[in-house]
């Protein structure tokens, strides 16, 4: 499987980066370096290995349903780019 | 204080002149931070210092009484999040952020009353090996600085070895704490999945980063490891180390099984490194260990670094994906959120965090999951059970920590695949989650080579232990000849 | 009929369930409804950098309870995954999730209807997490700083959200609001949810497509998103029926879209679709451990359940002789049937005490809007009421005016008391009787000469004067004897 300029435009959308052309280009180029590489594991024959997700084996790791008291809302809101008085503002979400 | 020279101190030696009152404090912290000024301009080693900040908190100690490792300090690499200081995770995304509140592990430092001195350099969120990545200029290695310290905790790893820190911490994800200790000359440690507290760390890849001390003997990267491993109820991947963690006093390695992995067949590794190896395991034998052979089918091939570079990547396109101009952070505004998010992650990271998002991106997408992001979770399954075959007959596994010493700033920055293969030796610990420390072992060239040791999981006191016995042999000297007498 | 004439309607819901834990689902902020914007918010609910979650465990017990309830298979290992998706509501840009090992599988929920049960398979149930609020500038108050665009609240991101996937099993625009109906009465029997619909605590999404009978394969569906009523669900569904036969008969495809229904306009309108939205990325969530629920949890959460509305009407059926609506009218609201059930255990008679509980006391809680604890009719003065009825001191107008003094509160709430005090008790006393009789007859010769020569409908006009004269206290049955006694006499 070797990567395409299309791919590469694709997973620039899932990721929300926008590209200028030619960097999209010196990317693809990087990208397609790179899984030349490491897409050889697709190769591997193993259907009968189970997949690890997590090192650790550690099972039901649950927070008791306890309230505590929420953060002052000025100390969140202060940090962001752009506010009303009581929320987060953002652009227009779209039609 | 004439008799402080913070070139040979240690943070243990800090605290023994503090508790017979031969130093303050204060004192302490203003020779750090004078150093720290000396060489910061030229090693661009820390990205904030605060003195007055750093002062004040000594002074407070001074007058409040101390105890323990009270009042020596210790610098953070910049994506451990401490409230109102900022922190940027060497990234443009988030420059100008100040976190509302503080990473676990600095918490669990603060209590002890170890001294914060300020934020290390690191290569954007913690991707990359050479600390050349970060948005905010390279750190340069304090044994020659035309040289990268490695990375991506470059940053904390220089601060340690050029005497602007007797402690620092890291994170280590693919090897970002061994392979710039072993650059830098200095001891680093990733401690076992699951020791240290992730709460607070920014996140590259969550089932391998773990928190780590560098420290400029093994006896103090157990002190700093003892101060920040611990359960906690904010992460749910935090058991904690099952007992306490020891100082080490151990002077040989009778009764201990050390596994050498031979470096027949692979590719990459210099002759320097290779020499020094060899050296290494002639003093495991003259410390009275047990020297056997031992093998890693499959986590030192080229699979097990595709595996680690689709699994990293594959998370850390989640974990960034918060960075999106709406609650902190830089945004570039667009006509419509979309828009926004596109031009303010296009301005915000940068090549190579681009590039792991889209490989990450790419590797989870619908049709390419199985083949890529799925076969690397096999590749994972393969290498736990390398270490579970290899620990069966040995206690320890020791291999290099990084292929090369210290590479040129610019020789790799632009050959992705060749910085990846800077972590051959240290990604599959990560993978199985286990605990892994490099420690200075010699010179090759005048550079700093790291030997990695390699245990089972939860098994540090052994692994500190027998690093301990290996420091008395090396004598290492950590003053980088090239800063002797700075400041 | 609302599926079109010649097709099979083949209906799924997916129900939301915001779960009324105390805190939110992977924060401890307080899980509340309402409240000033982004007052209940965290590090961890707006995804500050180095943030983890942490899984309630109030949150996980309660969707296994609904597995339990619905007889789902309980996972013996459930994991978490990363929804990834870009959008201002959901802060970390993935929504934590399930997704191929959710915590309960299978099972199903039986409608009890005059043709028998109506059983409805489920998929799946499992758990995730609510996104933020946004609310478009100009709705959301609050001085503007910038430009024009959207204001977004954290406070409901990350409750707790409990997803509920039927199988198609649905045929009829009604069967399914019908089902989610009852679905809904289940849940809150669970005690797990308040499920208010208007206040989005429960929120119904259906696939719906069309075949013909016969066929067995499924065909194109749509996706209608978020009615916020049983009968928008119901009509939204029709409509939705409606378009795609219009649009078959006209030779067109049906397009796999997501729509909304607007019940003012009876239209439906698709929701703009991004290209990449379905490409989710699911993978499993690093920060969180698998959950393995241990035998004895799962055992405790059963034997904990309550009674449920499906085998609670089903029960009132066949030990109470009540008929199906009365069955359902009582056994859906747990706390009207456990009324119910003491009026019936005190007075002996579940059919009178149906109809009062279905009645009069309904219509008094619909008006005072309270719960039936809430009520001063207490069930042993409804029970003592109906008592008063089989032994005949009250007839049914003294009846429904004890029942007002019991909602007034007078006498204590003791019926016995307020027939007293009001002196409603029914006459019986043949003798006090007969002397009215007498008089009213007396009073009367013509009315009494008609009756006598045969015009026997006048005993009514008879049975009226005698009431009139008692305050319609008297016993009518014996009313009528003396009449006929001393009408026959001359």
């Amino acid at each position: 499987m070797s990567l395409t300029p299309e791919d590469v435009r694709h997973a620039a959308a899932l990721a929300h980066i926008a590209l200028e052309p030619d960097e999209l280009e010196a990317l693809a180029r990087d990208l397609a370096g790179i899984l030349d590489h490491i897409g050889r594991i697709a190769e591997l024959d193993l259907t009968d290995v189970p997949p690890t997700s997590h090192a650790l084996d550690l099972v039901n790791v649950l927070g008791d349903d306890v309230p505590r008291e929420p953060w002052p809302r000025e100390q969140l809101l202060e940090l962001a780019p752009a506010r009303t008085a009581d929320g987060f503002l953002v652009p227009p979400i779209g039609a | 204080m004439a008799a402080f020279d913070v070139e040979r101190a240690s943070a243990e030696g800090i605290a023994r002149l503090l508790d017979a009152r031969e130093l303050t404090c204060e004192e302490v912290a203003q020779a750090y931070l004078e150093r720290i000024e000396a060489l910061n301009g030229d090693l661009n080693v820390y990205l904030h210092v605060d003195p007055e900040r750093v002062l004040a908190r000594a002074r407070a100690l001074d007058s409040e009484g101390r105890a323990g490792i009270a009042g020596v300090p210790i610098a953070y690499k910049d994506l451990l999040c401490i409230r109102g200081v900022p922190t940027t995770a060497g990234s443009r995304v988030l420059e100008g952020y100040r976190p509302p509140y503080t990473a676990t592990a600095v918490r669990r430092c603060e209590a002890e009353g170890l001294v914060e001195l300020g934020k290390t350099n690191m290569d954007e969120f913690a991707m990359g090996s050479s600390t050349e990545n970060s948005a905010y200029g390279p750190t340069r290695n304090p044994w020659d600085r035309e040289r990268v310290p490695g990375g991506s905790s470059g940053g904390s790893a220089a601060a340690v070895a050029a005497s602007m820190a007797p402690l620092s911490l890291g994170t280590d994800t693919g090897g970002s704490i061994r392979q710039p200790a072993a650059l830098c000359g200095v001891v680093g440690l990733k401690p076992t999945y699951g020791n240290v507290s992730r709460y607070g760390a920014i996140a590259f890849a969550s089932s391998l980063d773990q928190i780590g001390p560098f420290a400029r003997t093994v006896r103090d990267c157990a002190l700093a490891l003892r101060v920040i491993a611990g359960a906690d109820t904010c992460d749910s991947t935090c058991v904690g180390p099952p007992e306490p963690i020891e100082l080490p006093d151990r002077e040989d390695l009778r009764g201990i099984k050390v596994g050498a992995i031979s470096l027949d067949g692979i590719e990459g590794v210099s002759p320097g490194v290779r020499e020094s190896y060899e050296a290494a395991l002639a003093t495991v034998r003259s410390l009275g260990g047990e020297l056997v052979e031992a093998k890693l089918e499959f986590s030192l091939t080229p699979h097990a670094l595709a595996a680690y570079y689709l699994i990293a990547p594959a998370e850390a396109s989640a974990n960034l994906a918060r960075y999106d101009g709406v609650r902190y952070g830089l945004r570039v505004d667009g006509d419509d959120i979309f828009a926004m998010y596109d031009a303010t992650r296009e301005r915000g990271f940068g090549r190579e965090v681009k590039r792991r998002c889209l490989i990450g991106a790419y590797a989870l997408s619908a049709g390419y999951y199985d083949a890529y992001y799925g076969q690397a979770q096999r590749v994972r399954t393969l290498i736990r059970r390398d270490f579970d075959t290899a620990f069966a007959s040995c206690d320890l596994l020791l291999t290099p920590t990084a292929p090369t010493v210290a590479f040129t700033l610019g020789e790799l920055v632009d050959d992705p695949l060749a910085m990846y293969a800077c972590d051959l030796f240290t990604l599959p610990v990560n993978l199985s989650g286990l605990p892994a420390l490099s420690l200075p072992c010699g010179l090759s060239d005048g550079l700093p080579v790291g030997l990695h040791l390699a245990g089972p999981a939860f098994s540090e006191n052994r692994l500190l232990a027998a690093a301990h016995a290996l420091e008395g042999a090396f004598a290492f000297d950590p003053r980088p000849p090239a800063l002797t007498g700075a400041a | 009929m609302s599926v079109p004439e010649g097709w099979e309607a083949v209906i799924g819901l997916e129900i939301h369930v915001q779960l009324s834990t105390r805190s939110k689902m992977f924060c401890r902020c307080p899980n509340e409804p309402g409240g000033e914007p982004n007052t209940r918010i965290c590090p961890v609910c707006t995804a500050q950098p180095g943030a983890l979650p942490v899984a309630n465990r109030a949150a996980v017990e309660r969707t296994i309870a609904v597995g339990l309830a619905l007889g789902s298979e309980i996972a013996a290992h459930s994991t978490f995954h990363r929804k990834n998706y870009f959008y201002p509501d959901s802060p970390k840009a993935y929504q934590i999730s399930q997704f191929d090992e959710p915590l309960c599988s299978g099972g199903e929920l039986a409608v009890p209807t005059a043709d028998g049960d109506d059983v409805v398979g489920f998929e799946r149930v499992h758990l995730e997490e609510d996104a933020a609020k946004t609310v478009h500038e100009g709705g959301g108050g609050g001085r503007l700083t910038g430009s024009h665009g959207a204001v977004v609240d954290f406070n409901r991101c990350g409750t707790p959200l409990m997803e509920m996937v039927t199988r198609p099993d649905l045929r009829s625009p009604e069967q399914a609001s019908r089902f989610a109906a009852f679905l809904r009465e289940t849940i809150v029997a669970l005690g797990v949810s308040e499920c208010d619909m208007e206040k989005g605590s429960l929120r119904v999404d259906a696939n719906v497509s069309l075949r013909r009978p016969g066929v067995t394969e499924l065909t194109t569906k749509t996706e209608l998103k978020n009615m916020n009523s049983f009968s928008y669900l119901e009509r939204g569904i029709a409509r939705e029926l409606r378009r795609q036969a219009e649009l078959y008969d006209a030779g067109e495809q049906i397009v796999t879209q997501t729509l909304h229904y607007d019940p003012g306009s009876d239209e439906l309108t698709v929701l703009r679709s991004k290209e990449l939205a379905h490409d989710y990325r699911y993978f499993p969530e690093p920060d969180l451990v698998p959950i393995e629920p241990s035998a004895e949890l799962i055992e405790g959460l059963r034997a904990s359940l309550p009674e449920l509305p499906a085998a609670r009407v089903r029960r009132f059926e066949r030990d109470y002789g009540l008929s199906l609506a009365q069955a359902l009218g009582l056994g859906i609201a747990s706390g009207l049937a456990d009324y119910f059930e003491e009026v019936a255990a005190t007075s002996g008679d579940a059919r009178s005490a149906a109809n009062w509980v279905l009645n009069e006391f309904s219509a008094h809680l619909n008006e005072a809007r309270i719960e039936p604890g809430e009520s001063p009719v207490r069930p042993a003065a409804l029970a003592a009421l109906i008592g008063l009825v089989g032994d005949g001191t009250l007839g049914s107008a003294g009846a429904k005016q004890v029942f007002a003094a019991l909602v007034a509160g007078e006498s204590g709430g003791d019926p016995a008391a307020i027939v007293e005090a009001r002196g409603l008790g029914q006459i019986s006393d043949t003798g006090a009787l007969a002397a009215v009789v007498a008089e009213v007859v007396a009073a009367h010769p013509g009315q009494a000469e008609q009756f006598r020569s045969g015009k026997d409908a006048l005993i009514g006009f008879f049975v009226g004067q005698v009431m009139k004269a008692t305050g319609g206290r008297a016993e009518p049955q014996i009313v009528q004897t003396l009449l006929r006694e001393e009408l026959a006499r001359d």
